[in-house]
């Protein structure tokens, strides 16, 4: 394995770690939101916060990881998305920028306000929709260069298919995410209550995530045929074990059995889709303007980077093994008995 | 001026900077100033101590937060507003910049853990042992954030050819002659400036009445604290001086307005220049610049006649750099007076125009921080990688950086504000004396 395919590849992992993670953080966040509406808080509130408080910023850290890393690693990328997604980027920082703050004005500050909430609520569904048109430009079509200028083709973005289809997407799965995983911890805390609220949400939300997918698919067949017939072509394998992954944990949810294995089904839902997704994408990070091999920052760097990366996650893996097992497997935490 | 995009890149940098280093500077600073507090508490077995350390964390959560926003805001934006200089600095000083996440990492798990374990382990060390990597983490981003800044002002470890980097040395490039005077001056000025807005809070506190044990302890932990901070900072600042006269004399030489090179060349404090380089009403130290500069009068200090016109810095920045000083030896002062007089008997310590300046202290440090980063930035102008790249060359072609920058000087405006508003009411409606019945009622 090369060196830029091991960098794409950890920088991948750590995109799909943040997809999940926050995931879950942007879905809770519409979860409480709607609770608070429907009365229904004082069901699942507290149990969204006791999971979020502790971990929001590490999740906000996996997103910096990846952009960092793919600077480092590639360096044309800040040149090409640097100056085309000056607008939408600049909107995308400003959501997080609301929701991150708001989340610890609302939680740590001394009163809850309902319009923090609402805040709140509304960034996760317009966070991961923001973030993932940056996907959608990957595809190509949507960049024009003339000269040494790049120029963001918004017209064509916000009128294609293919760019609506991943909004969609990116909205269900966070929905689908966040209440397979909740309905996990509400089991785990022993809450009956809030898991059969958060057990609905996430069945509610399970039929619209593959629905959603096969419009994705369809549309990047229009928008690049050749990315498209690649998928299904060399790694069909990963759809269907993706699909698999998703039948099971909704058959296990269904059941209210083994809420466990069906989170972890989930997590594998997509790990196989964003994996074959982002196998097939490759050479090229850009179509058609930056690939993986010629756009490689030099190898003196990519190296000290590499080592830096395994040294890092030497730290790293043993400090969030300790996170987890304070605030996600200590059953007492869960259950709200620690404070 | 004209309003091009260069010029509005800079505006948007200098905003996002120039907010984000008050709560990076809180970040690197307060960690520090739990982490004692809570040592003693356990030390002495003192609730005050414990509880300074509580709520001083509780306080920390809020700046926290908006750290991290904001930091995430310059991170993104670095690439969004100067892609070309990403492009090229990238391919040397990345490796920084990747350490830098981890560091922030490492600090955001260990963070997490100790805000929401307070009561969790039967040994209190414990918990306090959680301090450890959370300095190391905010120290560290610190440390290699500031590498990159370093890098700009005197980059090495590779070649151009063509516009683009050869021969490569990551190392080296952290480790450029701008490194260790850039490190040591950030930490101890963010340790000496979180200690002084703690102390600030305290002093006011006790201003509005509230004469208890707990902020007279806090107060008098705090003025230790920016007292030794502040040494070092005076310590680090002689350091810095003396790199910029070796390696950066441009810097140097305007912010002293010093246009011929000599030897005994006098320092100036204040004043006013005209166009003919004409400098009047300044206070005069004879020699004292080249004493600065290399510990003797003998040492000469290159002058900016000696640096072609279009590479020198804008001269204003002399004020920025007389600023900084001024409140640095300011802070010194006040804390040294707090200190000589808590220990002879026969002073009041505590008398009102000292707390007055003491809360003084508390922002004008923060000031000093914004003073000395503008300083810092415009001094390196024209460049934005000295010696290779010029900021004109560097910024963004795309349109609509206007349109961004009133974006994020609404988000700014809407943070500071809410994060004021959100830290008074968390603690008006708890005031220290009902917390420590509450927590610790055996006392």
């Amino acid at each position: 394995m090369n060196l830029e395919l091991l960098g794409i590849t950890v920088l991948w992992t750590f995109l799909y770690g943040y997809l999940i993670v926050a995931s879950i953080d942007f879905g809770a966040g519409f979860f409480a939101y709607y609770g608070k509406i429907t009365k229904r808080d004082h069901l699942i509130n507290d149990l969204i916060s006791r999971y979020l408080s502790p971990v929001w910023e590490v999740t906000n850290v996996f997103f910096v990881f990846f952009f960092v890393g793919i600077v480092g690693f590639f360096p044309s990328t800040a040149y090409y998305f640097g100056t085309a997604l000056l607008i939408p980027g600049s909107v995308a920082i400003i959501l997080l920028a609301i929701r991150g703050s708001f989340y610890a004005f609302n939680n740590y500050g001394s009163r809850s306000s309902t319009a923090y909430l609402f805040l709140y609520g509304a960034t996760g569904l317009l966070i991961p929709a923001s973030l993932s048109t940056t996907l959608t430009i990957s595809e190509g079509g949507f960049l024009k260069v003339e000269g040494n200028k790049v120029i963001f083709l918004a017209k064509e973005l916000f009128t294609s298919p293919y760019s609506w289809s991943v909004v969609a997407l990116s909205i269900v799965s966070v929905l689908f995410i966040s209440a397979s995983f909740l309905t996990y911890y509400a089991d785990r805390a022993n809450d009956k209550g809030a898991r059969e609220i958060l057990r609905k949400f996430a069945l509610l939300w399970s039929p619209p995530t593959i629905i959603a997918s096969l419009f994705v698919f369809v549309s990047l067949r229009e928008h690049n045929p050749i990315h498209f017939h690649k998928a299904v072509g060399e790694y069909w394998w990963m759809f269907a074990l993706s699909l698999l992954c998703f039948m099971v944990a909704s058959y296990l949810i269904y059941l209210k059995k083994k809420f466990g294995i069906a989170f972890i089904m989930v997590m594998l839902q997509f790990f196989f889709a964003f994996f074959g997704y982002g196998a097939s994408h490759l050479p090229y990070i850009l179509y058609p303007h930056i690939t993986l091999h010629e756009s490689v920052t030099n190898e003196t760097m990519a190296l000290a980077l590499v080592i830096v990366f395994v040294l890092g996650l030497l730290l790293l893996i043993p400090s969030l093994y300790l996170l987890m097992k304070l605030f996600l497997f200590d059953a007492d935490y869960v259950k709200g008995k620690k404070q | 001026m004209e309003l091009d995009s260069v010029m509005l890149s800079r505006m948007l940098t200098s905003m996002t900077l120039g907010f984000h280093i008050i709560f990076a500077t809180i970040g690197v600073g307060v960690p520090i100033m739990i982490s004692i507090a809570e040592f003693i508490g356990i030390k002495r077995n003192d609730p005050y101590y414990l509880l300074l350390a509580r709520r001083w964390a509780r306080g920390f959560t809020i700046t926290v937060a908006v750290g991290v926003v904001t930091g995430t805001a310059i991170g993104l934006q670095l690439s969004l507003l100067w892609p070309s200089f990403m492009e090229v600095a990238g391919q040397v000083i990345a490796l920084p910049l990747f350490m830098e996440t981890f560091a922030f990492f490492f600090e955001a798990i260990f963070l997490g853990i100790y805000l929401y374990t307070w009561d969790r382990f039967k040994n209190r060390m414990t918990h306090w042992l959680l301090t450890i990597p959370v300095m190391i983490g905010s120290s560290a981003s610190a440390l290699f954030i500031t590498t990159v800044n370093s890098f700009m002002n005197t980059p090495q470890g590779f070649e151009l050819e063509n516009g683009k980097a050869v021969n490569i040395d990551p190392i080296a490039a952290m480790l450029n002659p701008a490194t260790p005077s850039k490190v040591f001056h950030v930490l101890t000025t963010s340790y000496m400036t979180a200690a002084a807005i703690l102390a600030a809070i305290a002093a006011f506190a006790i201003l509005k009445g509230k004469r208890g044990t707990y902020e007279k302890k806090a107060l008098r932990l705090t003025m230790v604290c920016t007292f030794i901070f502040a040494i070092l900072t005076a310590v680090a600042g002689d350091v810095s001086a003396k790199f910029l006269a070796a390696e950066q004399p441009e810097k140097l030489a305007a912010a002293e307005w010093h246009f011929e090179t000599e030897k005994n060349a006098d320092l100036i404090l204040f004043g006013t220049i005209d166009e003919n380089n004409e400098v009047k009403n300044e206070i005069r130290l004879p020699g004292l610049l080249s004493f600065l500069a290399g510990s003797s009068f003998d040492t000469e200090v290159i002058g900016l006649y000696d640096i072609p016109e279009d590479l020198r810095p804008p001269l204003w920045i002399h004020y920025m750099f007389d600023l900084m000083v001024s409140i640095g030896f300011f802070v010194l002062g006040v804390s040294g007076v707090y200190i000589l007089m808590a220990k002879i008997k026969r002073f009041n310590e505590l008398n009102k125009p000292l707390l007055w300046m003491v809360v003084a202290s508390g922002p004008l440090s923060m000031l000093a921080i914004e003073f000395g980063w503008i300083f810092a930035e415009v001094g390196r102008q024209p460049w934005i990688l000295r010696g290779y790249m010029k900021v004109s060359e560097a910024a963004t072609t795309g349109n609509g950086v206007g349109l961004t920058f009133i974006l994020f000087a609404l988000l700014y405006l809407v943070l500071g504000i809410l994060c004021a508003v959100v830290l008074i009411r968390m603690f008006k409606n708890a005031p220290a004396e009902a917390e420590l019945e509450r927590r610790f009622p055996n006392r």
